[in-house]
Order: C-alpha cells, then structure tokens, then sequence
C-alpha cells in the first residue's frame, strides 16, 4: 500500500503492530489482544491526521505507540525519514520536544500537586536547561497564547474548569515548540459548548505554529469540523482513508457509511429511518475471519468471510478495504 | 393544571455539602401530558439528573426540596406518605440510568432482577414470572435464554441497557425517565438502543422524560424540550419551535456550538465556565456569559412566560419589565 502525498511526509507509519499479551494463567498459552494490527499511513506536513473509530478499535493504542510511548510490536515509524523504532532511549528523547501529545482526561493528565508553573515548565528545564526566570518568561508567554492568563501560573490543577486544563495541557505541549502533536480526544470530556473554543483555539493554534496534529476522535462530527485526511479504524485496522472530502462525499467502505448514518442529526426536521449496523464490535483477541466487518455489515457476501481484502485504490489519496465498496456501486 | 400527567412546579432543590449549600434546583417549571416525549437537555451540572430523580422522589440526604412540588397526574407528591409513593414509584413511572452496568445487581443473575420487577408489580411469585420476562427479553432484541442466566459483568454496555429498557418498560409505565440512556454507549450502539426504545414507546405509548446532553439523541427523539441552565428551565416548548427559532441566548449559544457533519460554518462556543452551583449569580444565573445580559439581570430571575404558542423563555430580552431598563 503507497499513500502519494501532494505535500512533504512529516510522519510515516508502516505496518505497525502493537499486540498485548493476556494471561490465562500458567498453563495455558497466553492470548494476544491485537490491538492495531497492520497500520499504515502518512501525515502530510502542516495537515491535521484525523483517526475516528469506536472503542476497542485501537485508536488510543495507535496514537501511544506512534510514540513511541508504547512499544510496539513490528513495523516502522519515520519521523522525517528516520525510524523511531529504530532508535534507543537517548537518541529518542531528542525527538521527544518534537512530537508531544495531549490526552484525553485533563482531570488526570495534570499532576495535582504541582503548580501550572512547573507542570508548563518542566519540559523546558528537561530539554532546553533553561534558568528559571527565562522559563517564567516562556510559560508565561505560552498561558497567554492559550487564553489564560499570568496570574493563573501559581495555581493548582484542581482550581481550573475541565476546559481550562485543557488549556494548560495544550500550554505544557506547545511549550517546547513542537511540530508534531498527538490530540488522543482532547474534548470528550468538555461540554459542547466549551468543546467549541477549544476546538477552535486548537485550529488557529495549529495555523499560526504551523504545527502537524494527528488528530484521535470517536465524532465524526468534530472530525469534519478539523480534519484534512480522515482514517476510519475497526478492530485494529484502517478501513478507509483519505481526504476528508472523500471520506464524506464519497463514503466508501460500509463501516464508514453506517457509523455516519449512525450519528444523531441535531436538526428535527431529519428525522430518518436509518440503517445502523447490527451486533456489536467483536473481541479484538480473537477478530473474524476475511474482512473484520463482516458480522456487521448489511452487505456482506460469502467472500467477505473468507477473504481479507488489501487496500484498493480509489484514487491517488483514497483507500479502502472492502470487496464492495459503496461508491463504486452508485 | 399545565400537564395532565406531570406538572413540576416551582421546584426547588438544595444539597447540605461540607463547602456550603449547593443550590441545585433553583425554581424548575416543566410539564407534560400522557404520551408526550419531552427532553431536558443542558451541559454538566446543570441539573437535569437532580430534575429526574426529585421527580421520581429519590433526594436523599443530604439533599433535600425545600420548595416547590411535583405533581403526578394532578396529585401532590410532597403531600404523599411514603406508602402512596411506593405505589407511583417502578409502576406508574420509571427509570432508565447511564450506566447501565452498574445500575444492575451484580450479584443476581439478569432473568432473576427482572424477574423481582414483575413479581413486584403484579404481585404474582418470582417463579411465575418468568414466562413474562421470557418475552419482554425478546422484545428489547436480546437472546432471552441465554442472557436470563448471565451476570450483569458478562453483558456489553449495549445489552445491559436493553436489559434495562426491559425491566423499566416491563411494568408498563405511564411515564418513564431516560437520564443519559446511551452517553456510556457508543454511536452505532447508541443509534440501535434509541430505534429500539422509539419502536417499543411508541407501541406502549408511555410518556419518556429523555434526559441527555446530546442535541442530536434529543432532536431524534423528543416532542418537546426543556433547556436548562444552573439549575433553571431556561426555554421550554415544542422541539421544532425551539431548534428553529431558539430565544434565549443560552440555547442559541448551545445550538451554535454543536458541530454537525456538512456544517461550513464555523463553530462558536459560550465563553466562561458553568458557575460554582454554592455561590450561584444573582438573577437570572446565565448573565455573567450572557452577550446581551442586562441590569435588570442582575437583579432578579426571570420567569418562564410564554412567548408564542408552545414556547416558553425565561429571559428578560423578551418581557415588558426587560424592555424597561
């Protein structure tokens, strides 16, 4: 599978695998959960990457590992052409102020006992030695552009309303002047109505930093608010990628149909009958067999059991892996 | 009388906390007749599950009503002993919660909790209901020999939610409350148990309070809404009147920030936070985040009047002493 880019890669990901053990006890084999199973993509420079699934489709595992925070277990990760995986601990952490990430729960992703000051700071003192007062300077500059202001530096986490720490967390990872940044979910754990700004500040933020995000969601809503290219995950693999014009105007793969067709539309007046998707996602430990999707999908045929299809091309920048896509049909 | 199935008046709710008194419920009017599907939609912490269980008479301490009342088809619920109670309570009306896992008795097997639900109702013993439960299983889609001898741990979130739609709709309530049926769930799963509750209400013709914060799930669903704000209905009335033509700045603001697939427009969210529910606003509480607050709001809180038909608004923007000032 290629993905050609108009635009420079900044990150390429290439078969990446990360499967989790789980023990049954001592005498018998362990299973393994394949959480992201055969992944690949590529982030174009200065775009924002977004990957939508559901849970338990490895979304989270994937943007952890891109990191390098979890190992994975095979494949590529190429930063700028140079393979993360590849590399030991001390020449990763000179990469590590390059590729931050801001996670899901600002209630705990923020250490309680610290002042924003420090929390905002450290990465400075660990990757730039700074002295304190050019720190200061710095965190203070950074809380501004994220809409807080100087005199909350000397304040605790717990003061702080959910959108306020994600403020900070998003300070504490733009600090170091990073280009690429991991967004596991930044807002669903906000409001819609505090989810907007934060969403909008995560927009312009990007713009004015030129800053690449790889952008972790279950909305697809929110998805076609921020995204350049969509990936669709189900059970640990990529069922469709591409623009996000392609992605929604030329729905291709059945999953990625259904779970549009899912979403409650906040507009009476389209109320609709809708085909939802039966069952429910199956155990990643032991996934079905051919296409993943086949125990769902309303158009499954007999060769959706027994044969796992690559990707198919579509077009330059559209992907999927179904034997029947949508679009080709219509 | 406004609603000859429920009418919640003046309702006013406090919580004693060790930090001061939590002013939950400040004076919540809603209402609404046999049948109806009305929704309450707001953010975190503005009161839509203390509306819910105040209605079905579950503040315990530390909280407590303090004003106001409920009234189910016309009958005070304050004035109520305990007995009288019990009887509205699981028959007359019930409820459906978030979590659905967690809402079920982990140690009792699924056929049995149901079961106990309507031996309780119909007053029959346990080993006769069964047949009953058989049945009810199956309607809410599920494999009902198989799931009755499972634990709640071994159900998905999806199913413990259909187990719970068959134990609160088994008893065949005249009204039953949704609070947050399906924010655990995920979207293909939510759109399943929301076709599924849709399809049995609309055969049992049960009136559904739908409690959530998605405007999507409530725009699917609902005839009617209430939007809250801080512990106040801030507009309530017909659902296409109030998401085609909302009044209150809040609900403007709440509809302008919901993203939707296809939408160009640009998102715009409420600025500020939910205020610290010990030390509320005076007046109206939305003023501080209001873009077009007043003095007058400021200083006393704005009642709910109806502004056209079937549409009530609780702002001064739209009331003879606003235009006042």
């Amino acid at each position: 599978m290629k993905i050609e880019v108009v635009s420079d890669t900044l990150v390429e990901v290439k078969s990446l695998k990360k499967y989790f053990p789980l023990s049954r006890g001592p005498f018998r084999k362990p299973l393994q959960v394949k959480a992201v199973d055969d992944v690949s993509f590529k982030i174009p420079r200065k775009s924002i990457f977004a990957i939508v699934g559901e849970s338990g489709s490895g979304k989270t595992t994937l943007a952890r590992t891109v990191l390098r925070l979890i190992e994975p277990t095979a494949g590529k990760i190429l930063y700028k052409d140079e393979d993360l995986t590849k590399m030991n601990l001390k020449e990763l952490r000179k990469f590590r102020k390059k590729m931050q990430i801001i996670s899901q729960d600002p209630y705990n992703s923020l250490h309680p006992r610290k002042l924003v000051k420090d929390i905002v700071g450290e990465g400075l003192k660990i990757h730039f030695h700074m002295s304190s007062n050019e720190i200061m300077d710095k965190v203070k500059e950074t809380l501004e552009r994220v809409g807080l202001r100087e005199e909350h530096m000397f304040r605790y986490p717990h003061e702080f309303s959910g959108g306020q720490r994600q403020r900070i967390a998003t300070a504490r990872a733009i600090v170091l002047k990073p280009e690429f940044l991991v967004l596991d979910e930044p807002t669903s754990a906000l409001d819609v109505s505090v989810q907007a700004i934060i969403l909008k500040m995560l927009k312009e933020l990007k713009d004015s930093l030129d800053l690449t995000y790889l952008f972790i969601t279950h909305d697809l809503a929110v998805v076609d608010y921020m995204a350049d290219y969509v990936a669709v995950m189900y059970l640990g693999q990529i069922v469709e990628m591409g623009t996000k014009e392609e992605i929604f105007n030329q729905t291709s793969h059945p999953y990625t149909y259904l779970l549009m067709n899912s979403i409650p539309n906040p507009d009476p007046h389209l109320r609709k009958k809708k085909t939802i998707p039966k069952g429910e996602i199956p155990s990643s430990v032991n996934p079905p067999s051919g296409c993943r999707f086949h125990t769902r999908c309303p158009y499954a045929k007999k060769i959706c059991e027994e044969k796992a299809l690559p990707f198919v091309n579509l077009s330059e920048t559209h992907f999927v892996r179904c034997h029947f896509p949508l679009s080709k049909k219509m | 009388m406004r609603g000859d199935l429920l009418d919640v008046k003046d309702l006013k709710v406090v919580f004693y906390t060790y930090r001061g008194i939590i002013k939950a419920l400040n004076g919540v009017n809603v209402w609404m007749n046999h049948g109806e599907r009305l929704g309450i939609i707001g953010e975190t912490g503005c009161g839509k599950s203390v509306t819910s269980l105040a209605i079905m008479n579950l503040i315990e301490q530390p909280g407590e009503i303090v004003e106001g009342d409920v009234f189910f088809e016309g009958q005070s619920m304050q004035k109520m002993s305990k007995d009288e109670i019990y009887k509205i309570r699981g028959r007359e009306m019930s409820m459906i919660f978030q979590e659905p896992i967690s809402a079920l008795n982990p140690v009792m097997k699924v056929g049995y909790q149901v079961a106990e639900s309507v031996s309780i109702t119909n007053g029959i013993p346990i080993k006769d209901a069964y047949p009953e439960v058989f049945k009810i299983l199956e309607m809410v889609g599920l494999d009902a020999k198989r799931t009755m001898k499972l634990y709640p741990h071994e159900l998905s979130g999806g199913m413990a939610q259909r187990v719970m739609i068959a134990m609160a709709l088994v008893v065949h309530p005249k009204l039953l409350i949704a609070d947050e049926p399906t924010s655990a769930l995920d979207v293909t799963i939510q759109a399943q148990i929301m076709k599924l509750l849709d399809e049995l209400v609309s055969e049992m013709g049960n009136a559904v309070i739908l409690i959530t914060h998605d405007m999507g799930v409530a725009a699917e669903f609902c005839d009617k809404v209430a939007v809250m704000y801080a512990g106040n209905v801030v507009e309530y009335g017909d659902i296409f009147e109030i998401f085609d033509h909302p009044l209150h700045p809040y609900t403007k603001g709440l509809l302008m920030a919901v993203p939707k697939v296809g939408r160009s427009e640009e998102l715009v969210g409420i600025s500020g936070s939910v205020p610290d529910l010990v030390n509320p606003p005076s007046g109206c509480r939305f003023h501080p985040r209001c873009p077009q607050a007043m003095k007058i709001c400021e200083k006393s809180l704005p009642p709910l009047v109806e502004v056209e038909p079937n549409h009530y608004v609780a702002c001064y923007l739209y009331s003879q002493e606003g235009e006042k000032t």
